[in-house]
């Protein structure tokens, strides 16, 4: 069982420098969970109060994951996910 | 330093104007490593607004995702100030996520309230790197031709 992970530039301090990681889950909050164990620091970067943080962009096989349940997306072997951190400003 | 080519400096002055008064927003990308912003890419600003700016996260990922295709990387993301200087804000400062790219920022403010006036104001364009939350503004260099 395994979900690939696209990491941003920002994000690969905790990735060792990787562009992909690789992770499992049957959900979007299960993943991280298990990202965060081998990747310490990643989840903090990633959600904020229970919630995904309002400016980083997760998809699931292209599909913004806000759309198709948040954090309680889910996810099955072979699931490509992505994350890229929104760009915004004032 | 930033150098770019004189038409893609042009396109996207024009595409602040245009905007004018919402911020207006984009990318050039070039291939990776090169620092070379080669392709203009405008982006809708899904916030629609004078004060703020953001990429649809449809459109974000489908911009990524040619990106890779292409072994490019986005070399300039550029934003408009409609009423203030051309310099990061507050806003820009904290949600700045590509510490290898040129943060262009262009202010319309000048050249929109010369409008109807005998000199038309020009438009300020400043570029800047913001990484960790430290904004350093660097020299822009127009150039007639990108070269290697």
């Amino acid at each position: 069982m395994a979900i690939e992970v696209r990491i941003p530039t920002i994000l690969r301090t905790y990735t060792g420098g990787e562009k992909a990681v690789t992770g499992e889950g049957a959900s979007l909050s299960a993943l991280i969970d298990d990202l965060e164990a081998s990747h310490p620091g990643l989840k903090d970067r990633l959600v904020e109060g229970g919630d995904l943080r309002r400016f980083v962009n997760v998809y699931v096989n292209d599909e913004d994951v806000r759309f198709i349940g948040g954090l309680d997306a889910e996810l099955s072997d072979g699931d490509q996910v992505v994350v890229l951190p929104a760009v915004a400003g004032g | 330093m930033l150098t770019i080519a004189r038409a893609t400096y042009d396109a996207i002055v024009a595409h602040a104007k245009r905007d004018h008064p919402d911020e207006a927003c984009g990318i050039v990308a070039g291939p990776e490593g090169s620092d070379r912003p080669e392709r203009l890419v405008e982006m809708v600003n899904a916030a629609g607004s004078p004060t703020f700016y953001e990429f649809d996260s449809t459109e974000l990922l489908a911009l990524y995702k040619e990106m890779w295709d292409r072994d490019e990387e986005p070399v300039v993301i550029y934003h408009s100030h409609t009423a203030t200087e051309a310099y990061p804000s507050r806003t820009d400062i904290g949600l700045a996520s590509e510490p290898g790219a040129h943060y262009v920022l262009v202010s319309t403010r000048d050249w929109a309230e010369s409008r109807g006036g005998n000199n038309e104001g020009s438009v300020e364009f400043r570029s800047y790197r913001i990484v960790d939350g430290e904004v350093t503004e660097e020299e822009v260099t127009v150039v007639d031709e990108q070269t290697d």
